[in-house]
Order: structure tokens, then C-alpha cells, then sequence
């Protein structure tokens, strides 16, 4: 471990720090508890998205239809649920967002792993086919009155206090959903075989399969459970904003994409970690929420991350070419 | 007949229309080394992948202990004891050394979590059977080829191993690695391991086995005690016809030579090379992996230019900084691997001849004119002899040899005056070999100066008229082509050890 | 247009017969021939379905000012995936670049002027943008050629800087009122045929020219299938990589503007949507996604076929929902067809001759 300093985790660390201290210095409203507790508020969706983009880059692929599975995951399941007309408890809500998600990430796993198809395009194509089937079977108006149990949910805060100035501030139970499945894939991808399996499907796929892993269960696996957790996070989307909206999180895909691979995850697969990911979406989200205390207007985000995004990749980039001079890989 | 450790009767395996594997049978003694031989593209891979599993034959049987097997898969025959070395080695490059050493045998325990520590541990031990020191928790992206062999063999040696297999294990390695990896074959047969060694060079097949089956077109020719068989028959099994040795001479050579270069350099490879090709000469040039031989020739075809030092063409000072300088001098550069730096495999066979040309094949227009394409084509598939159904068939379609030509074809077709081969027979089949080697003495008879870089000894010394051993980034000794044996190899190479430049070994670059 | 495309490719199917043939040039090709039938199946099922809605003058002029902005793009992002990367930032270079033409046209026309003066602003709004645009490409060109950052990254993150340079450009506002002359771009016809499609087939023959006849075609394509071997056959893969962006730029700037002449105003949002499609016409048309492999004739046959479906179902009166939903789906179904097509090719082969090739 004594390289520690030379891993991608390690600059970005800096780079938030420096960011932190950057921003702190020019207003201090930065550092307080509220602007924090905002950060995390934002960062629970997110931070579930981040960590399935990670497991399909790592294992070689890539992810654009999460957005869609959520959508349509957290929506068909609250119209289920409002329908049985009964108030069937939380955990059964999100179990069967979850489901729904494993199912749809189960279509581009079986398309992936059985035909070999292009991930990014299959991944394109179901996205628009999820999202397309939702609006236009299921319904494309937002569901403001939720079943009692998840507007329940929703208002619960697990840390909850007044400030000095008067704010009230808290987090929603759901933090701990996130917080869960955080430690859950920290663990899968570092201890057990199928987390292993991931790494050496990225890493080199026949390879792979000729040491005995079964590479077709292994990517069915990752779409599938990705898929689940897209439900999960749609879930929460919706106890969240305290209503379902079926286009809520299109669009998100992209920077998810950018926040993993600042956080040092290798868009060719086989290299990344949970804590380069989630260090990668707080670069993105802190430059989202807190440009403005610094008197940055909000319009400035997208360019702020766009050259975030040509730098950090450039500076990778720029690295392995010198550490290694013959390889040339223009490939995605 | 006694049982045999694996017995493979009969088989034949089929894809996509074409019939890989025809009645091939193969029996594998106990801790015998036994050797299968055959040319590139006879289907010695297919039978590997019959036996390790990872494809279901179409008919015949598989006995392992005199067991019948059917529907072997990977997991069971690792179970069973064998253990597959493939020519690529099936590591992860983005995985520790403990990690692609341990991980094969935790997942064929059907372990679902990890032990790190464990796995250290096994990995430890595995080194050490092999008598190695790495970096355990180094990724192995940055080891050498040779670190990635050991690594691929302490694999092999977890796990209980009865049957190594090893697909052409000696490709990538220096003859000084081949050595140290021939002697732990030895060591591995005392521990009564049986190894499979599969090769189409026929020094390793001779020195090492005890039995050999030969393999062409699919069928087994023959399987034979070692040393019921010489040279000559084994070539005549895998050929189907005979080979000649003869040697390339020329006269002493002055005047100005077609390319010359003085104290050239490139800081970390190579250092002070001073080296003249005349017109007609054939140079050898050889060295271990990582004496800087590829790293010059690159620097000569401008791929990574020298740091310091002159390169002069017929006497004028040039330089070359890219690749297009050198065309411009008429240096031309056949890669190292053919396959990922010299084909584009999935295009056809016209664009693979053409693509250092295309500019000179334009009409008035600017446009690529088709006519002068086609008929540049049509001539230079007649000239090399190459066997193709149609040039606009994908040039993955053909075999080694065949594409070894379409390569040669493309720089000839640029007319070059120096002519720079990295390894020109390297996964090429003795009868091609030949008829490469035969094209390379004719054209440098009509004046073109060549530059050729090899492991193969043979090879150096019936096609060169002189040749250079390289060490540590310097030339150390010249040789007469004829006389250059294996001897001649090792008192050039070893007498000046202390002598060597300070250039370190660099482990990745070949 | 298509079957002239089409035709010129001929000579490529039979090595020593000059002249063409139908017959080889559809077997020589499954997709295009596929993707021919499925035109054909999807104008005739639409013809059928609404006769009198879709088989009109009045579609076909509408759907002949619409496809052209998708399908310039296309062009561009075809370019891209041949050389076996990806330009994610061509929506990003149009709202760039049509929102600087824009505003030469718009704030920087002085009060008054006349029409001569206002058309010289209009000329010079044009330039700007495709010089923008050719900038913006050659932006991403060396990132990819020369740092060495692989093309999805890039054009991700140069669509956003390019996107949040527009907004700050803008301030997030719409650009309206563009010169007369401008919008006639968008809206008007000459002789008879409507604006946009003449641009879109110059932009065809231009790209079809770079890709078959020129050396830069076939070193884009070489480059594209192994950029190794490129390398060491004496490409110069910087300068083509450097071509192949600026030339995607430069289609994409010509497609905003085309769009900003359709809506007579410029926005930095518009057409996001534009990007999946136009990654789904591409692979639709048959262009390899790892590069090396694309024709021409294949991406406008995909548009049109995208097209007469919009349409149609839009005459159909169906949501652009469930078009979002039918694309998916045709996506997903060429994509697999093209994947199981050569395995049932060597199996009927296989089951009819035994003899087996070198």
C-alpha cells in the first residue's frame, strides 16, 4: 500500500480538498452544516447511479439506461402499488421497484451477453425503448398523491436539528439505503469471487473464461443487478421529491458517466474503486451546488465540468502514455 | 492397453463449415514430456481447447485415468489435473501477481469469497515451487513477458497439476529465457508432471521431448518415440515436402553505403550505434528481448526517432523524425507482430497492400484511381505467390505465411532501398518461411540492402551474409553469416559482460 | 440519390468485372440489403396505413425539411465511428456554432441597415459558425490524436463545455429573430426542391467522396479497423484522426445552422435529443461501432427509413413516446439480426458444401 500516492483517488482527493479550501475561504457558509447536509441530500440518487456505473465499466462495458430503469422502475411500481389500494409497507415498495429494475437490466444483459452486442448501443437503445414503453403504456403524468407508507417514508429524517441561524436541517432515512448499498458493492467487488469476476472480465474476457468463470452469468449479473439497484434509487427519487415523475432522471446519464470516470475508473474496464467513484460525483456534485456561493453564476456548471472532465482524463491520459510509450489506444 | 493420463480418441470438431479437427487422436503417458508439433493453422490449438474443455468435440471420446469424459468444461478438467499455458498466458493485466496466480484455483474450489491473505500465501508457495521472487502485490501490467510466463506457469502448478499444457510458450521469449524455461520443464517432469508442449520449431521439439505426434491439415500424421525421428522427417511430416540449407554470400562490400548510421541514440534504448548496410547485403541482427533491437529498427523507421547521433542515406545526412521521413528515404519497416501492428485483419487483402501507397495511386483528380490499385495488386499477388481466393477478401482469411507476404508485399510495392524485417518468420510455416526467405535473397540480389532482426538462429545464419549481436542498447560483435552458430552466439554475447552500456533493461518493450 | 450512391460502390463487389450488378452488389452486402427491405417494408406498411395522410405531396415536402438536420449529423457521427471513435459533442458544436452565427446576424447587424448590408452579416455569421465548428472539431481531434484521452470521453466532455459555453454565451436565453433572407435557408425551396435537402445531398456527395475516392477514406478506414497497423504502414494518424474531427465539426456546424434556419431561433439546448438518434442511424446503417467499416449509402437509407416511420406515425397520430419506444426496438433488432446473420450464413454454407477455405 505503500503506493497509495501515486493511485487516481489520491488526486482527486486533492482536488476536492483544494476546491473545498477554495471555496470555504470566499464564503463560509460553505463549511456550514446545512450547505454539508445539502451535498449529501444531493449526492443519495446519485451516489447508487454512481456506484452501478462503476461496476459496468469495470466490467468492460457501459451503462447509459440506468436513468430509464429507475424512471420506469420507481414509476410502474408506485402505479402497482396505488392500484392493490392497500398500504403495502415500504421495504415491499422498494423490493418491487428492485425487481422491476432486475428485470428490464436483465433485457440488456441477456442482449449483451448472449448476441455480443456493443454495450454503449444496446444500452442506447433499451434506454429509449424503457422510457418510450413507460410514457406511452404506463402513463407520463406525475403521481403527486403517494401511497401513505413512502410519503411517510419520505418526511422521515434519520439526523435532524435546528441550526444556529434557525435552519432546520436533516437527512431523509433513505441516506442509509445509499449508505447500505455502498458498503455492500465495497465488499462484493473486493471479497467476493463474483466481485473478482467483474475485474477479470474487464481485464480480459477470454481469459476470463478459460480460467473457468462464467462470463455470460457474470455479465447478466452485472446488468441485472444494476438494473435492481436503478430501481432502488428510483425509489427513493420518488419518496424523496414525494412524487413520481416518469421523466424525472432522464438526462442524468452522461455526468454520472463523468463523475465515475473522474474518480479515476478506466472507461476501458478492469480498473476502478468504490471510493474513486464516490470521490468522482462529490468533485461533480460540490461544483454543482456550491459554484454559486463563490459568485459563479449556475450557467457556468456545465462548462466548469466539461473542462473538468477534457483535464482529468487529459492528465490520465497524458500519464499512461508516458509510463508506457508503445501502447496506442484511440480505442473506446 | 495400461490406461494413460489423457486419452483423446477420434475426434473431430467442425465450425462455422470448417473442419478444424478431422479423426485426431492423441495419448498422453504418465510424466512423459510429450511434443505436438505441426504448422501454424494445423488445428493444434482446437485439439488444446478439446482437451482443457473450453470446446465440446462434435464426435469421439475424451478419457482422462481411463475415464470416459463427456462434456468436459473447464472447471473439470482443472479438477482433473490439466492445466493449459496459453500462447497469450490468460492474464489479467489489471489484477495483482498473487491474484492471477491464486484466483484460478479458489474459483475451481468453488470458493465464493476471498482470502487475500490466503491467496498471498498459495501464490507464495507457487512461486517458490518455481523457484521465483516477484512483487506479490505488483498489478502485472507492468511485469515483463517472461515475468508473465512465470506467472502463467506457477498458475499451471497450483492446484495439483498432472498435465501442463503449454501452447507455444517459447514465441515471445529470448533464447536465455527459453533456456531458464527449459529447465524448469525438466524439473517439472522429476516432480512426475506430463507436459505438453506444443511447438512448431523444431530445435525445442527435439531437445526437449519424448514422444511426438505431428498434426497437419487437422489429421494426425504420426506419433512417435523422439528419437525414431530426425529432422528431416519430422519437416517431411509437417510439410509434406523437403527442405534445403544453403547460405547467402556476397562479396567484401565498399563504396557508400545505402544507409549508415553514427553514434546514433535514443536515451533509455539503445546507445553509440554505428552500423552501414550495402546494396545487397543481408545484415543479421539479434539479442535478447530488450537489448534494444526493435527500439532501433523503430528509430530507423521513424516510429520513436533517435535522441542523438546521424543516420546517412547513400552518404547524405537525413532525418528522420516519423514514419513519412523514412518513406521519403526509401526505408521501409515489416513489425514484430504481424498481427496487431502490421494487418488490418478484418480488411481485405487489397487495402493491406496498398495502405503505405495510397497516395501515390491518385488521378489527376486526387482521386484513388482503381485501375492502377488493381493492377499493382494482381501483380505483387503474382510476384510473392500469395494463395487467395479474391483480394477482396478479408486478409484474416488467409494463413500466416500468406499474410507475412501481403506485409512484404505492401513495403515492396514503395519501393524501398533499405529493407528492415523484425522477425520475418516469426509464426510463420516452414514451407513459406522458405519461399519468404527466398524473396528476401532475390531482392536484395537486385540491390536492395536489408536489415534483419531474429531469434532464430538457422534462420540468421542461412539468410545473412553478416550479422550483429545487440546487448543492453549496443552492438558488441559482428559475425560472418555462415559461421554463426550457436557457439559464435554465446562468446559474442557472454564475453563482454562487463563491458555492457548502462542502458537498463526495459521490461514492457520487446 | 441513394441508388446512385449505391451504384458507384459497384465495382468493389467483383475484383476483375468492371461493370455492376444489382445481384452481387445486394448479396455483397446483407445489411444493405436488409436494410433496403426494411425501407421498402416500413414506406409501404406506412403508405398502407394512411394512405391519404402519408402519401401526400404535403408529408413528403414536410418530411424533406425535417430529416436533413439528423441527417447531416448522422454524417458527422458516421465519420467519427469509422475511425473507430465516437463524437458525442456534434449537438454541442451546433448550438455553439448556429448561436455565434446567430448573433452576428442578430446584435451585431447595425440598426438600419440594408438588405445588402444585413446579407453580407448573414454571410458572415455563416463563416464564423463553420469556422467554429472546424475549431470545435479540431478541439477534440487533439485530445484524441495527441493526448490520447479515448473519444467517448472527449466528446462527453467537450459536449459539455461546448453546451456550457453556449449557456454562458447566452445566458440560457433563446436568440430570436433572425434575418428573412436567413430563415428562407430553413423554409424556402429552389426549383422545387426544399433548401435543407439540397444541403443534405451536397453534404452526401462531399462525404461520399472523402470516404471512396479519396486516400483519406481509405486511411480513415484502415485506421479505424487497427490503428496499430496504421501506424506502422505509414499513416499518419494524427493529421487523419485531426480530419475526421474537424470534418465532423464542420458537419455539425452546417447542421446548426440549418436548424436555426428551420426555427428561426437559436437556443444551447435544442436537439439534445438529436445525439442518441443519431447514433441510432448510424449503427442502424450498418457502420461498424469499433470502426473501420461504414457506407454512405447504408446511413441515408437508415435516415429515410427513421424518417418514414416518424412520419407515418405521426400520421398515425401516435406520441413521439412511442417513437422513442419503436426506435429502441428497430435498434435493437438490427443489431441482433446483424449479429446472428453470419452464423446462419456458415451453417447454410456449411450444410451446403463441405469444401472448407484457407
Amino acid at each position: 500500500m505503500r503506493k497509495w500516492t501515486k493511485t487516481s483517488e489520491f488526486y482527486v482527493a486533492i482536488i476536492i480538498l483544494v476546491l473545498f479550501a477554495a471555496i470555504g475561504s470566499q464564503n463560509g457558509a460553505f463549511f456550514s452544516s446545512a450547505n454539508m447536509f445539502d451535498l449529501i441530500r444531493s449526492s443519495i440518487v446519485p451516489g447508487i447511479f454512481v456506484i452501478c456505473t462503476m461496476m459496468v465499466i469495470i466490467s468492460g462495458g457501459i451503462d447509459v439506461s440506468f436513468p430509464a430503469i429507475a424512471t420506469f422502475s420507481m414509476f410502474s411500481a408506485t402505479k402497482i402499488i396505488l392500484m392493490l389500494d392497500f398500504d403495502v409497507p415500504v421495504f415491499a415498495a422498494f423490493l418491487l421497484a428492485g425487481i422491476i429494475g432486475l428485470g428490464l437490466g436483465l433485457i440488456n444483459g441477456l442482449l449483451i451477453a448472449f448476441f455480443k452486442l456493443p454495450t454503449l448501443i444496446v444500452t442506447l437503445g433499451t434506454s429509449s425503448m424503457f422510457s418510450g414503453f413507460l410514457l406511452t403504456f404506463v402513463g407520463s403524468r406525475q403521481i403527486s398523491n403517494l401511497p401513505a407508507p413512502l410519503e411517510q417514508f419520505g418526511k422521515t429524517q434519520v439526523i435532524k436539528f435546528t441550526t444556529d441561524a434557525g435552519i432546520t436541517v436533516g437527512l431523509p432515512m433513505s441516506v442509509l439505503i445509499t449508505a447500505a448499498v455502498v458498503i455492500l458493492v465495497a465488499i462484493m467487488m473486493k471479497y467476493t469471487m463474483i466481485g473478482r469476476g467483474i475485474y477479470t472480465l474487464g481485464g480480459d474476457p477470454v481469459s476470463a473464461e478459460r480460467i473457468g468463470f462464467n462470463t455470460r452469468f457474470l455479465q447478466c449479473f452485472v446488468y441485472g443487478f444494476v438494473g435492481f439497484l436503478a430501481g432502488i434509487a428510483g425509489m427513493i427519487q420518488t419518496t424523496m421529491m414525494r412524487s413520481s415523475n416518469p421523466v424525472d432522471l432522464l438526462g442524468t446519464e452522461l455526468l454520472i458517466i463523468a463523475a465515475v470516470v473522474l474518480g479515476g475508473v478506466r472507461i476501458t474496464g478492469g480498473h476502478g474503486t468504490v471510493t474513486g467513484a464516490l470521490l468522482g460525483l462529490l468533485l461533480i456534485v460540490t461544483i454543482q451546488n456550491s459554484l454559486i456561493l463563490v459568485g459563479i453564476p449556475s450557467y457556468w456548471q456545465r462548462f466548469v465540468i466539461g473542462a473538468l472532465i477534457l483535464i482529468g482524463t487529459g492528465v490520465a491520459a497524458y500519464q499512461i502514455k508516458r509510463s508506457s510509450a508503445k501502447q496506442s489506444s484511440i480505442l473506446t | 492397453m495400461p490406461k494413460a493420463l489423457i486419452e483423446l480418441n477420434h475426434i473431430n470438431k467442425s465450425f462455422a463449415g470448417v473442419h478444424a479437427l478431422k479423426d485426431v487422436s492423441l495419448r498422453i503417458e504418465y510424466g512423459e514430456v510429450h511434443c505436438l508439433a505441426g504448422e501454424n493453422g494445423c488445428g493444434k490449438s482446437t485439439l488444446i481447447k478439446v482437451m482443457s474443455g473450453v470446446h465440446a468435440p462434435d464426435h469421439g471420446e475424451i478419457r482422462i485415468d481411463g475415464q470416459l469424459r463427456s462434456g468436459l468444461n473447464p472447471i473439470e478438467a482443472i479438477n482433473s489435473g490439466i492445466q493449459v499455458i496459453y500462447q497469450d498466458f490468460s492474464i489479467f493485466p489489471n489484477l495483482t501477481v498473487a491474484e492471477n496466480i491464486a484466483l484460478n484455483g479458489e474459483l475451481a474450489a468453488r470458493k465464493k469469497w476471498i482470502n487475500w491473505s490466503k491467496m498471498r500465501q498459495t501464490a507464495k508457495q507457487a512461486l517458490d515451487k518455481v523457484g521465483v521472487d516477484l512483487d506479490l502485490n505488483a498489478k502485472v501490467e507492468h511485469l515483463s513477458v517472461a515475468d508473465k510466463q512465470l506467472i502463467a506457469i506457477s498458475r499451471a502448478l497450483m492446484h495439483e497439476a498432472k498435465l501442463i499444457v503449454m501452447d507455444e510458450p517459447t514465441t515471445a521469449l529470448t533464447q536465455k529465457e527459453v533456456r531458464a524455461l527449459f529447465r524448469v520443464i525438466e524439473g517439472l517432469k522429476r516432480d512426475g508432471i506430463s507436459i505438453l508442449f506444443v511447438s512448431h520449431k523444431l530445435e525445442e521439439v527435439f531437445e526437449l521431448s519424448e514422444r511426438i505426434t505431428i498434426m497437419r491439415n487437422g489429421k494426425n500424421v504420426i506419433s512417435e518415440r523422439a528419437d525414431q525421428l530426425n529432422r528431416e522427417k519430422l519437416v517431411y511430416y509437417m510439410t509434406g515436402r523437403q527442405i534445403d540449407e544453403s547460405y547467402y554470400e556476397i562479396g567484401k562490400q565498399s563504396g557508400t553505403p545505402l544507409l549508415r548510421t553514427d553514434n546514433l541514440s535514443l536515451k533509455g534504448c539503445f546507445e553509440h550505434i554505428s552500423l552501414s548496410i550495402h546494396p545487397g547485403e543481408i545484415v543479421g541482427l539479434t539479442g535478447l528481448l530488450g537489448s534494444g533491437r526493435t527500439e532501433l529498427a523503430e528509430a530507423l523507421f521513424g516510429l520513436t526517432p533517435a535522441t542523438s547521433g546521424e543516420i546517412f542515406r547513400d552518404g547524405e545526412p537525413v532525418s528522420i523524425r516519423s514514419v513519412q521521413d523514412a518513406e521519403t528515404h526509401g526505408i521501409a519497416y515489416v513489425p514484430e507482430d504481424r498481427l496487431t501492428e502490421g494487418l488490418f485483419l478484418e480488411q481485405s487483402i487489397e487495402r493491406n497492400m496498398v495502405v503505405s501507397v495510397i497516395d501515390e495511386q491518385k488521378d489527376k483528380w486526387g482521386m484513388i484511381d482503381r485501375r492502377k490499385v488493381k493492377s499493382a495488386v494482381r501483380s505483387w499477388i503474382q510476384k510473392l505467390g500469395i494463395a487467395a481466393h479474391s483480394p477482396l477478401a478479408p486478409v484474416k482469411t488467409l494463413s500466416g505465411g500468406n499474410q507475412q507476404r501481403v506485409v512484404l508485399a505492401r513495403w515492396l510495392a514503395a519501393s524501398p532501398k533499405v529493407l528492415i524485417l523484425n522477425g520475418p518468420s516469426v509464426g510463420v510455416d516452414i514451407g513459406s518461411k522458405e519461399d519468404i526467405h527466398q524473396v528476401i535473397r532475390e531482392l536484395a540480389g537486385q540491390g536492395l540492402g536489408v536489415l534483419m532482426i531474429s531469434d532464430d538462429l538457422p534462420e540468421l545464419r542461412q539468410s545473412c551474409n553478416r550479422v550483429l549481436v545487440m546487448k543492453r542498447g549496443r552492438i558488441i560483435g559482428e559475425a560472418e553469416g555462415k559461421s554463426f552458430t550457436q557457439e559464435v552466439w554465446s562468446e559474442l554475447h557472454d564475453a563482454r559482460d562487463d563491458d555492457a552500456g548502462p542502458v537498463e533493461r526495459r521490461g514492457n518493450t520487446a | 440519390m441513394t441508388n446512385q450512391a449505391a451504384k458507384r460502390t459497384g465495382p468493389d463487389a467483383s475484383y476483375d468485372d468492371p461493370s455492376f450488378s444489382l445481384k452481387r452488389w445486394l448479396s455483397s452486402d446483407g445489411n444493405l440489403t436488409r436494410l433496403f427491405v426494411i425501407m421498402v417494408v416500413v414506406f409501404v406498411t406506412m403508405t398502407v396505413l394512411s394512405p391519404r395522410t402519408f402519401l401526400t405531396l404535403d408529408s413528403f415536402s414536410s418530411m424533406a425539411f425535417q430529416f436533413p438536420v439528423l441527417g447531416i449529423l448522422s454524417l458527422a457521427m458516421m465519420l467519427t465511428m469509422v475511425s473507430g471513435g465516437i463524437d458525442l459533442s456534434i449537438v454541442g458544436i451546433a448550438n455553439l456554432t448556429s448561436i455565434l452565427a446567430a448573433m452576428v446576424m442578430v446584435r451585431l447587424v447595425p440598426e438600419g441597415a440594408s438588405a445588402g448590408t444585413s446579407f453580407m452579416y448573414m454571410l458572415l455569421g455563416i463563416v464564423c459558425a463553420i469556422i467554429a465548428g472546424v475549431l470545435c472539431g479540431l478541439l477534440n481531434g487533439f485530445a484524441v490524436a495527441k493526448i490520447g484521452i479515448p473519444p467517448i470521453l472527449v466528446t462527453l466532455g467537450s459536449m459539455q463545455l461546448f453546451m456550457g459555453l453556449a449557456i454562458v454565451i447566452t445566458k440560457g436565453q433563446a436568440i430570436v429573430g433572425l434575418p428573412e433572407q436567413f430563415s428562407s435557408i430553413g423554409n424556402g425551396s429552389h426549383i422545387g426542391i426544399p433548401v435543407p435537402l439540397i444541403i443534405f445531398a451536397l453534404c452526401v456527395a462531399a462525404v461520399y467522396v472523402l470516404l471512396n475516392r479519396r486516400p483519406y477514406g481509405m486511411k480513415l478506414q484502415l485506421l479505424g479497423s487497427n490503428p496499430t497497423a496504421s501506424r506502422y504502414g505509414g499513416i499518419n494518424n494524427t493529421v487523419v484522426l485531426l480530419k475526421t474531427y474537424a470534418l465532423s465539426g464542420l458537419l455539425a456546424s452546417i447542421a446548426g445552422l440549418v436548424m436555426i434556419a428551420l426555427t428561426n431561433s437559436a437556443k444551447a439546448d435544442y436537439g439534445t435529443s438529436y445525439i442518441l438518434q443519431a447514433i441510432l442511424v448510424v449503427v442502424l446503417g450498418g457502420v461498424n461501432p469499433n470502426g473501420g467499416f461504414g457506407k454512405i449509402a447504408g446511413v441515408v437509407m437508415a435516415v429515410l427509413t427513421l424518417q418514414f416511420l416518424s412520419s407515418g406515425l405521426n400520421a398515425l397520430h401516435v406520441g413521439n413516446f412511442f417513437k422513442d419506444f419503436i426506435w429502441g426496438i428497430v435498434l435493437i433488432l438490427v443489431m441482433v439480426i446483424n449479429a446472428v446473420s453470419p452464423r446462419l450464413k456458415w451453417k447454410r454454407r456449411a450444410a451446403g458444401s463441405s469444401k472448407t477455405s484457407s
